[in-house]
């Protein structure tokens, strides 16, 4: 495939310079990088705990890809999966264990993923109408969106739907046998499949259907798309809704899947570290798969990197900051060499 | 009785919004200045954050909450190095540049934090406060504006002379050509990169200076992502001041009432909880710009990176 | 006794053997000719003949790539606008750069030193000053937005006079301005030269050549084809001057076309293809942008639609081809009303859009040629079923299409942006005229092309309508329309002020139409 080499060097080599130079910052700090990469690979990667764990965490890795994908496809820039995950999350952990004891199992699991869905839908409408019918850039509605989520999220986790017999704030908790069934014995949840199907349904749907045709011509070129007939308000608002539903919908598997509920000021926050894996792949959903198991193994590894090596987590945003301004400069540098070349 | 509780809790509605407005300004009028210029600069939450920490472990190293000022500005400056290296002169897209300095901030100035402070959580003394004779004596607005530290004055000062500079100097109208049509500000024989990253600099100096008041007297410690939204909401500021820094200190006063209400609520006696609080500003935000939105006129060339001879 | 002291004084500027190259192409190829102050030297060719390389050159945005250029008598290497500023140069482009949201006087005081307050009140007075001398009058205050292109061009010229520049470029200023706003601009260059300046005034019209000229340079593929000095041009008559001129511009005697009196002669009385009745699309807070438009176009007939730029022709092409809704009115294709049909339906049947700019607007850069030439029909079978797209039928479609219109493409997947520009417009009429097109809207078809590609687009526009179908062309240039039109309207603040038909005295009517004098007598249809 002539997409596979540019891909191959255009995205290993941000990647290694990357880790190079975080690799310097950690001895900056008086931590030997071997060190912790060694453990950050092995614990992500090759313990059985650790793999199985890195597999669970792509989950919402995924669905947060995805919704990005629709996004930066229709040209767009959806800074809010954050808020979205998060709300969505916190309707499903409240109402997931009510319903599961009026409906049953499955109905509150079905009806948990159409709340995740609604709830990070009705967050993006907004950002949406406003950048459709008044030209507002959605980055900052998106992003302010996002804080505003964040704090309803906890302002109701700590208030109005919090758990009376849960010493510390949280929701009530779904107990782990009405949450989505784990595969072949392992810990490895539902939700890791699921996130996979929505993934490549998006990617199908992006590069092979009209609709995402539509979308792309919109992401390439607003005037190109008018010309060719599309509703370009429309498909600018389908198409932040439907990245929030996505978002939303990644919180909502995550609790019915893995937490079972919200703790009070809990926020993982994987929205700005997905948008460089998004960006390396191309956009290509098959790809994303590949650096998302990267990145997860990553964030598992650093976790337990905190503990062993003394290093927080917080470093991967150094890392992920480090791979999306390398990434930018081999896009320049492989846009001159085509001007050179031309 | 209901005099002086009203007068209490009037002072201090103005005394935090001042406080909570003072990084919100530097940080609106930074932006402001790089919008100006036709630079999206959405790394500005990472310039503050970089400024906040730098400018506290200057002050608490040295003992001068001065140095911890410059050092923070200093800081915010080095940051937007990157954006100019990055965006003026390479023509890199400036919003990926900008949500990676953010992000890299917010885990380098948290790992710098840890490797340094986590064990030991130290607080800057209170910064003492400089009352403005005959001023400081005015009930409410006294003591809530006309008796705080300097940087306050400052602040304000930079405001009047930016509204001075964008309006009266060549600079000003450099920068609003840079902004609007670049290729007319080179055809009159003006170097549009240096007026660029001169204004990228300066963004980056005040959000830092903004940053460093935050954690030097806003809080009296650094702590990891405090700056919680502050830059992005400078943003939102410049965007719908156009051109105006008088306009970004009313909106940053706006917006500072919102986040300080809870300790003015407080003294009320009434008890609102904080998380309901911290959604006050956005909440705000999105209001202003549904109202607004469609008059935050930005300049033409916002966004897109100038090189010489193409259309 | 002009040309005396014209040619006695040495060259203000010089151009020795100038050659500039780009990917693909030589712009400037061993061009050399001499400017001389108190003279209006014209640089004439056809579009792609080097012109705007040479104002490139000169005015310090790019650097030759051998030969020199003199300044009095020295060489000199313009590197920047700021040198070409200091040499006294001064360039007015075609493309005015004034910024839109300052006003006259901050756009004027434009490049002063940063550190300085601009002398607001001086900066007024000299400009009104300024203004009396050369018999303008324009407000120092006024928004430079909101003025017309003809006084931001003038504000143009005085500031390059405020700079000390000796020479003032002017790249083709006329391209949009209305017939008597050239003649004001063409006095103004009299004056300038009156004053001891040189000009030198770059045009594709020839008329306008011999009109403000003392001297001609013409140029052909970016060479120097010749040149005529003060003492031809004042000493020859006007019909051997402008086909001497013709010869060097397109290499062979043109006559004019005989088909043009052949048309006028025979008024198309066929079915009515197109009827347009009162369109009216109305813009918020300001004049509409059409106003109760109502023409006709008849089998067989190309309907020439002329106008300065930003008169409506843009909103009117939109709207018929179902980008814009309409307000009020209606738009009937062979009787059908197209209201209810949006840009795919209308497409379908038979009403075509071939957009003026190919790669921002008809086509997507980054999209292979085989998508591109479905992009008006996403969703529709037979390319898509299901909405799923069926790439071979896609790729099957782009294949005759390419054969058919000679597209030279390396693949039907090649990204189209990739292309040259006369192979993309190929393209485009590829997607507009497949397929029983009924009407199709061309706008500024030839604009960019080289000549051969321009030859065969209007002689493609022409037999296009042969089988019955009918052809609206919008243009900005008098000449093409009144080469291959048979009908005329003229576009004029959002109106349909006057149809014209084709003939020998068209070209006077339609200047009138175009400049609001005297609306013309009812549809000469």
């Amino acid at each position: 495939m002539n997409t596979l080499r540019p891909l191959l060097v255009g995205a290993l080599l941000p990647i290694l310079a990357a880790v190079l130079i975080s690799a310097l910052l950690l001895v900056a700090f008086g931590v030997d990088p071997f060190d912790y990469y060694g453990v950050v690979v092995h614990r992500g990667l090759l313990t059985p705990r650790g793999l199985q764990d890195t597999i669970i965490r792509m989950a919402p890795l995924m669905l947060i890809a995805a919704s990005l994908i629709v996004s930066f496809r229709a040209g767009l820039w959806n800074l809010g999966t954050d808020g979205q995950y998060l709300l969505a999350a916190v309707v499903v952990a409240a109402s997931c264990p009510l319903l599961d004891a009026a409906l049953g199992h499955v109905p509150a699991l079905l009806i948990g993923c159409v709340l995740a869905l609604a709830t990070g839908a009705l967050w993006a409408v907004l950002p949406a109408m406003l950048r459709a019918w008044q030209g507002v850039n959605e980055i900052i509605t998106t992003l302010m969106m996002s804080f505003l989520g964040t704090a309803l999220a906890n302002a109701l986790v700590k208030l109005a739907l919090r758990d009376p017999a849960a010493t510390v704030p949280q929701t009530r908790t779904l107990p782990v046998a009405d949450r989505l069934p784990r595969l072949f014995g392992t810990t490895v949840g539902l939700g890791v499949p699921i996130a996979l199907v929505v993934l490549i349904a998006v990617h199908l749907a992006t590069t092979h259907t009209a609709w995402g045709l539509r979308l792309r011509t919109l992401g390439a070129n607003p005037r190109a798309a008018r010309h060719a007939g599309i509703d370009v308000p429309r498909t600018t608002v389908m198409a932040l809704v439907l990245s929030g539903a996505i978002a939303g919908l990644a919180g909502g598997i995550d609790i019915v899947g893995v937490w079972g509920n919200v703790r009070a000021d809990w926020n993982p926050a994987y929205g700005l570290s997905v948008i460089p894996l998004v960006f390396l792949a191309r956009l290509n959903g098959w790809a994303v798969i590949g650096f998302v198991l990267l990145f997860s193994m990553l964030s598992v590894g650093a976790e337990s990197a905190s503990i062993h090596v003394g290093v927080p987590s917080y470093f991967s945003f150094v890392l992920v900051a480090l791979i999306l301004l390398f990434l930018a400069l081999a896009e320049w540098l492989g846009q001159r060499r085509q001007w050179a070349g031309t | 009785m209901a005099v002086v509780i009203s007068q209490v809790f009037a002072t201090e509605l103005v005394a935090g919004s001042v406080t909570a407005a003072v990084p919100l300004l530097l940080a609106g009028m930074g932006e402001q200045i790089s919008e100006q210029a036709g630079v999206l600069n959405v790394g500005i939450e990472g310039m503050m954050l970089a400024g906040a920490y730098a400018g506290f472990v200057a002050a608490y190293d040295s003992g001068a909450m001065w140095a911890g000022f410059a050092c923070g500005a200093a800081a915010g400056a080095a940051v937007a190095c990157v954006m100019v290296l990055g965006c003026v002169r390479l023509a890199l897209n400036q919003i990926v540049v900008g949500i990676a300095l953010t992000l890299g901030l917010e885990g380098l100035t948290s790992l710098l934090h840890h490797f340094q402070f986590s064990r030991s959580y130290p607080l800057l003394p209170k910064a003492p406060d400089l009352a403005i004779p005959g001023l400081s004596a005015i009930p409410v607005l006294g003591p809530a504006v006309f008796s705080r530290h300097p940087l306050v004055y400052v602040a304000l000062a930079l405001c009047v002379f930016l509204a001075w500079m964008h309006r009266a100097t060549f600079l000003g109208l450099d920068l609003a050509a840079a902004g609007e049509k670049p290729a007319a500000l080179d055809a009159a024989g003006v170097d549009v990169v240096a007026i660029r990253t001169a204004a990228v600099l300066s963004t980056g100096a005040l959000a830092g200076l903004g940053g460093a008041y935050l954690s030097e007297v806003g809080a009296g410690i650094f702590v990891p992502f405090m700056t919680n939204g502050a830059g992005f909401i400078g943003i939102v500021l410049a965007m719908l001041a156009r051109g105006r820094p008088l306009r970004v200190l009313a909106g940053a006063l706006l917006f500072g009432a919102c986040l300080s209400a809870t300790t003015a609520l407080q003294v009320l006696g009434v008890n609102i909880p904080t998380d309901i609080i911290q959604m006050l500003p956005f909440a705000m935000v999105m209001l202003v710009l549904v109202a607004f939105g469609r008059r935050a006129s930005l300049p033409a060339a916002l966004g897109l990176p100038y090189r010489r001879g193409s259309r | 006794m002009r040309e005396a002291t014209a040619a006695s004084r040495p060259p203000l500027i010089e151009l020795r053997r100038v050659t500039k190259r780009f990917p693909g192409v030589v712009a400037n190829d061993d061009v050399s000719f001499a400017i001389h102050a108190g003279e209006v030297h014209v640089i004439l060719g056809e579009n792609g003949a080097g012109k705007s390389t040479l104002v490139g050159l000169l005015a310090g945005m790019q650097r030759p790539d051998a030969g020199e250029i003199l300044v009095d008598g020295h060489p000199v290497a313009i590197d920047s606008p700021a040198r070409a500023l200091a040499l006294g140069i001064g360039t007015v482009y075609q493309h005015v750069m004034l910024v839109p949201t300052l006003t006259v006087a901050a756009n004027l005081e434009l490049g002063g030193r940063w550190y300085r307050r601009p002398d607001w009140r001086a900066t007024a007075d000299r400009f009104r000053a300024t203004c009396r001398a050369f018999g303008m009058t324009i407000a120092p205050e006024a928004i430079t937005g909101r003025l017309s292109l003809g006084e931001q061009q003038q504000i143009e010229i005085i500031r390059a006079l405020w700079r000390g520049s000796r020479l003032v470029v002017l790249d083709e200023p006329t391209a949009m301005l209305t017939p008597q706003a050239t003649g004001e601009l063409i006095a103004i260059m009299r004056r300038l030269r009156a004053e001891g300046y040189a000009v030198v005034f770059i045009t594709h019209r020839l008329h306008e050549a011999i009109e403000a000229g003392d001297r001609i340079t013409v140029l052909r593929r970016g060479r120097v084809a010749g040149g005529l000095g003060p003492e031809v041009l004042t000493t020859t008559g006007r019909a051997t001057l402008q086909s001497r001129i013709t010869e060097l511009m397109f290499g062979e005697a043109t006559a004019a076309s005989p088909d043009r009196a052949a048309r006028a002669a025979a008024p198309k009385s066929g079915a009515v293809v197109l009827a347009v009745r009162g369109l009216t699309v109305r813009a918020r807070g300001r004049a509409p942008l059409l106003d109760g438009v109502q023409f006709e176009v008849r089998a067989g007939e190309v309907f020439g639609i002329a106008g300065v730029d930003g008169n409506g022709q843009r909103e009117l092409a939109e709207a018929l081809a179902g980008q814009i809704a309409a307000d009020a009115g209606a738009v009937m294709l062979d009787g059908a009303d197209l209201a209810r049909f949006g840009v795919a339906a209308r497409h379908r049947r038979g009403l075509r859009y071939v957009t003026d700019d190919r790669l921002h607007e008809g086509t997507v850069g980054s999209f292979p040629v085989g998508l591109n030439l479905v992009l008006k029909q996403i969703g529709t079978p037979p390319f898509w079923s299901g909405g799923v797209a069926r790439r071979r039928a896609i790729t099957a479609h782009a294949d005759r299409l390419i054969d058919a219109f000679d597209v030279r493409t390396p693949s039907a997947q090649t990204p189209i942006g990739r292309l040259s520009g006369g192979n993309i417009q190929k393209a485009l009429l590829a997607r507009e005229l497949h397929g029983a097109a009924r009407l199709v809207i061309y706008s500024k078809p030839t604009a960019g092309l080289d000549l051969r590609n321009i030859a065969a687009a209007r002689a493609r526009i022409r037999a296009g309508v042969a089988n019955g179908s009918g052809a609206i062309v919008i243009s900005t240039e008098l000449d093409e329309l009144l080469d291959i039109a048979d009908r005329i309207g003229v576009m004029l603040g959002g109106r349909l002020v006057g149809i014209v038909a084709n003939g020998l005295d068209a070209r006077g009517r339609v200047a009138a139409l175009m400049t609001g004098a005297a609306p013309a007598d009812a549809d000469a249809a």
